[in-house]
């Protein structure tokens, strides 16, 4: 029998059907592979009893012939969606010993699709970094290594708990959430696919909020067609929260036709920032000889308002974050530090409670919200951010979506980059204008760059036309043949 | 205008009112918690309104429409396009950290309200917008030494903050003003008007100036609980303020507290700190943009104000005005007149109404809702006056039956042999038998002491229980004595 | 622009966090870094450009005036550091 922690998903899910094995079997195979992974510190915290319960109740589901669309998967969520009554940290000090009394929509959907949770996904602390470094509960490492240096290098971030656990086979899926690249380029750094999709697409109720309006969670998986599989359950209009869009839940693993022939494919010209690298300049020039191939158009187009996407998105996420990371202030959760006055435990307590990165963000966006500074910063930034938005809009009279590099390189290793908050901030220059201007984007294993790790493509979409960027994602996964495997899988490092 | 005597001259007050009126509604603004007054603490709260991690806010209907209703009511505009944006500041009964107010968009602007004064002249003080914002919870400071307990129940229902012009300039018209808001609010049913119960508070901004000087300094105190207190705080305030001006000093702009034992106000320790709110627009919500038909249709389910009941009942029942004025400041007086009033005669309803009824309902501490005196009752014996049943002496005792048994007119009259004696003979009989007994008394009259007139009235009263037609009485007695 | 350390004090207490002093002019100069990179946008011409306010093109959603949550105080209070009779319990606040 094959390695059940090989499988993808679509193959796991007929694996079931076909009775090959069972629910336990399978999770029984991932809760060992994820106590083998452990090194990686990709998770916070493991759930192996819930796992194997939730895997029984799904094979007396299968014997029943009442299989839901993920019977019996196990996947692994990012540990910034609410689980109930399970440990849900942020990776922050702040949220010592959180329990909350309620599941995110987004999870609660996975279960009632009949998903299996193995555990809770380090990320960076609130989701804030490119690295997984600044987790409370230390950095995750990639199971990837550079050819001839073994250096630990950084499964990217935020979601760099969820990339590292589905790249070294611990998990078939996983959640992440996207606020500024935070799926695709993690996606990107250990080769897998990283989807997030249109703002509103999924419901943010339960999600621990980093910048509300910029925010949204997605899949991270091993093939597209996983993505499109895991997308379908996670989404949905939730009338719990004000900004899911009420629209109607597609078939996305029926879109992958594979067909992308006279598509129209815009290649923005401002994404080939100075001093690009030159594997990457290649990477990006098979795809579009990729998908040219297939049939399909490329068509040079301009978003003249990219290299102002980082500035925006600076402003913006952080003034949204300042305000809610508010909460976070020792009274009805998490930690306490004792003061004298109820303002003395505040500070104390978020002092210690929030991580460096974390309390730069928020200081820098009470400082561009402050009485006399939002003008220029705030209000100019949500200009900005409408030109941005109108980049896109005028580009899509063109062409049906774009494609991009996901990242300007590969990974770096831990520790690297971290004196510099802008040349971390840098590595989301492809993938910010996207959550600025609430569109879709994916993130597909292309190749390996000259150290030998993974680099990424990046299909950004119109609005809730996630099925057509996971149709060209597909097309250039089948190009692209990417089956390199990073160094430390499950069960054989 | 009213001005205040200092020792440099006169001085006048200027007063603006920022009203926080809770919505009446079901459930929260923004969750599905429930609103009522009194619950055992936390026990309405959801965790939208604790503030937890991922929770988010969805808007309540109804309260954006009572919003709508109240700018209605307050010949307000609406504005079909508003936002919602946060209030950023740390407090222990503000769990998100931030309140959800709305800053520079509020969803009803400039409109008016009319007081009427007690000298009988009209002042128009105008509205500057009304908006929804969340309410905070309860800090209890005084159940534990050296802990604050905090109570959620209240976070997160649905205000109205309806901001005045700094329109006022005495104590009196700022009364007026809660009194007659107060009033609109509950005909319109959006807010009980309860300010003991905290459903409607006030801050107050004060500032003083010699008159035609430009605007002062203003301080602001902050939760006033009580018309009264208002206007003692006004008093105490505008007083003080003059003084520290006439003492050389400056009034420094400040958020004050009323001490309510004390009649004082003092700068309040919490809000020292200079704020910075750092309002932006919440984007975990999207721009409130109201439908024209929408706001047409609240529009026609309006009821009748009390500006518009009022001039009604001058013009259809020839009220004063000031008894007008009485009658429409709570819909359930306006209301029960009407029911009295409808094919009787109305002036003799509105004595009634305000004279008897108000005085037993003030005795029993009752509102005119559980009045023991139905209006079908009020007016039933009101027709058994106009048909000569009662005199209005007897009707005074029926109503006094009424009020203490709950009894129908009728029934008490014949219960208790009420009824008004209008038969001559029997009249005559008592008279006779009075004017008998008081030769002297009756040579005294006849010699010019008239006066004596209403004693013999009494005794013959005396002699019938009462119930003698005083209009038959008098005209036999005058009759016979002048015989 | 360059922050200086009043300045970031300032920020701290707005944002209830505590600096000690020998931190501020740390934070002042990665603040100040940051802050004169974002300043790039002001190159970018927005005269009658409004601020983006939804990201989605879709109307406000409204929920009907049903209680449907609340009596839960357990959950509530589960989590709180400290809690008494049925409160939040945090230091002794005077107004």
């Amino acid at each position: 029998m094959t390695n059940l922690t090989d499988l993808t998903i679509a193959e796991a899910r007929d694996g079931l059907a076909a009775k090959r094995f069972t629910a336990r079997e399978l999770t029984a195979a991932h809760v060992a592979a994820v106590e083998a992974v452990r090194p990686l510190n990709a998770f916070i915290t493991e759930t192996p009893e819930l796992a194997l319960a939730q895997a029984e109740s799904s094979d007396a589901r299968l014997l029943r012939g009442e299989a839901r669309p993920l019977e019996g998967l196990p996947l692994a969520i990012k540990d910034l969606f609410c689980t109930k009554e399970v440990l849900t940290t942020a990776a922050s000090h702040i949220l010592d010993g959180f329990k909350p009394p309620y599941e995110s929509t987004v999870t609660q959907n996975l279960w009632d699709a009949g998903a299996v949770m193995l555990g809770k996904l380090n990320l960076d602390e609130f989701a804030m970094g490119s690295s997984t470094t600044t987790s409370f509960y230390g950095p995750t490492e990639s199971p990837w290594r550079r050819d001839g240096d073994n250096r630990a290098l950084v499964p990217g971030g935020s979601s760099g708990g969820s990339a590292a656990a589905v790249a070294a086979r611990a998990a078939l899926g996983a959640t992440g959430t996207d606020t500024g690249g935070s799926i695709r380029q993690p996606a990107s750094f250990v080769g897998i696919v990283g989807l997030k999709p249109t703002y509103g697409r999924c419901s943010r109720w339960g999600t621990i909020a980093f910048a509300s309006s910029l925010d949204q969670a997605g899949p991270m998986t091993r093939s597209v067609r996983d993505a499109a599989i895991m997308l379908k359950a996670m989404a949905g209009h939730d009338p719990k929260d004000s900004t899911s869009a009420p629209q109607a839940v597609p078939d996305f693993e029926a879109a992958l036709s594979g067909d992308i022939r006279g598509l129209k494919i815009g290649i923005p010209k401002e994404y080939r920032v100075d001093g690009m690298k030159r594997e990457i300049e290649a990477l990006w020039q098979r795809g579009i000889d990729w998908i040219k191939d297939a049939g399909a158009e490329p068509v040079e187009i301009s978003l003249p308002m990219t290299k102002y996407a980082l500035a925006t998105y600076y402003i913006i996420a952080p003034a949204e974050a300042s305000s809610n990371l508010a909460r976070y202030d020792g009274v009805r959760f998490g930690l306490r530090v004792p003061g004298k006055t109820l303002d003395e435990m505040y500070e104390l307590t978020r002092a210690e409670g929030f991580g460096a990165e974390v309390q730069r963000r928020i200081l820098i966006g009470t400082y561009v919200l402050s009485a006399g500074y939002y003008d220029a910063y705030y209000l100019k930034a949500q200009r900005v951010r409408t030109l941005i938005a109108r980049d896109f809009a005028e580009a899509y009279k063109q062409v049906e979506c774009i494609l991009t590099p996901t990242t300007p390189s590969t990974a770096f290793a831990i520790g690297e980059k971290s004196d510099d908050p802008i040349a971390m901030y840098l590595n989301d220059v492809f993938t910010v204008p996207v959550n600025l201007a609430g569109l879709p984007g994916i993130s597909v294993p292309a190749g390996l760059g000259e150290d030998g790790l993974p680099l990424g493509l990046q299909v950004i979409g119109r609005a809730f036309d996630e099925a057509t960027i996971l149709r060209v994602a597909g097309v250039i996964e089948r190009a692209a043949g990417f089956t390199a495997r990073p160094q430390f899988l499950a069960g054989r490092s | 205008m009213s001005l205040i005597e200092g020792r440099t001259g006169e001085w006048e007050v200027v007063i603006g009112l920022e009203v926080h009126a809770q919505i009446i509604s079901n459930a929260k603004l923004f969750s599905g918690a429930a609103t009522a007054f009194g619950a055992e603490p936390n026990t309405q709260v959801s965790p939208v309104d604790a503030g937890f991690p991922g929770m988010l806010p969805v808007i309540n209907r109804r309260c954006v429409e009572q919003a709508v209703k109240t700018g209605l009511g307050l010949a307000a505009r609406i504005n079909l396009h508003s936002v919602f944006d946060r209030k950023n500041y740390f407090y222990a009964d503000l769990p998100q950290g931030y309140q959800i107010s709305q800053y520079l968009t509020p969803v009803v602007g400039k409109g008016s309200i009319i007081l009427d004064m007690p000298d009988g002249s009209a002042r128009e003080i105008g509205i500057t917008r009304l908006h929804l914002e969340q309410d905070a919870g309860k800090s209890l400071h005084d159940q534990q030494a050296t802990s604050t307990y905090v109570d959620l129940n209240r976070s997160g229902v649905g205000l109205m903050e309806i901001v005045s012009e700094p329109d006022m300039r005495t104590a009196e018209e700022a009364g007026a003003y809660l009194r007659k808001l107060r009033s609109i609010l509950r005909y319109l049913g959006t807010c009980d008007g309860n300010m003991e119960e905290g459903s409607m508070r006030c801050d107050v901004n004060v500032s003083v100036r010699k008159p035609g000087a430009p605007l002062g300094t203003r301080c602001e105190i902050k939760n006033v609980n009580s018309v009264r207190f208002v206007m003692l705080a006004i008093d105490y305030e505008a007083r003080r303020q003059v003084e520290v001006l006439e003492d050389g000093g400056e009034i420094r702009q400040e958020t004050r507290l009323f001490d309510s034992g004390r009649g004082t106000t003092r700068p309040m320790r919490s809000k020292e700190n200079a704020h910075d709110y750092r309002y932006f627009p919440d984007p975990d919500l999207l721009p409130l943009i109201l439908d024209p038909a929408w706001v047409e249709g609240i529009k026609r389910t309006l009821p009748e104000l009390p500006d518009a009941k009022k001039s009604r009942f001058v013009r259809d029942y020839g009220l004063s005005v000031e008894d007008a004025g009485v009658l429409v400041a709570e819909q359930e007086s306006a209301d029960y007149f009407e029911a009295v009033a409808r094919g009787r005669d109305a002036k003799l309803a509105a004595n009634w109404v305000m004279g008897d009824l108000f005085g037993a309902l003030n005795r029993l501490g009752r509102r005119i809702e559980d009045s023991p005196v139905s209006a079908a009752g009020l007016g039933e014996m009101i027709d058994l006056i106009a048909d000569g049943t009662l005199s209005g002496r007897l009707a005074k005792d029926v109503f006094a039956g009424m009020v203490e048994t709950g009894a129908s007119p009728a029934a008490i009259v014949e219960e208790r042999g009420l009824r008004q004696v209008t038969d001559t003979g029997e009249i005559e009989t008592a008279i006779d038998a009075v004017l008998a007994a008081n030769g002297d008394k009756v040579a005294e009259y006849r010699s010019g002491k008239d006066k004596l007139f209403g004693f013999f009235v009494g005794q013959v009263m005396k002699a019938t229980q009462g119930k003698a037609n005083p209009a038959t009485l008098n005209e036999i007695l005058r009759n016979k004595l002048a015989g | 622009m360059a922050l200086d350390k009043a300045t970031v004090a300032h920020i701290a207490t707005l944002a209830r966090i505590k600096l000690p002093e020998t931190e501020q002019g740390r934070i002042a100069g990665e603040l100040s870094h940051i802050l004169t990179w974002i300043e790039q946008l002001s190159e970018v011409n927005t005269d009658g450009v409004e601020p983006m306010t939804s990201v989605v093109a879709m109307t406000m959603p409204m929920r009907e005036d049903v209680v449907t949550d609340g009596n839960r105080v357990d959950d509530i209070l589960a989590n709180a550091p400290e809690r008494a009779n049925g409160f939040f319990v945090v230091p002794k606040v005077v107004e």
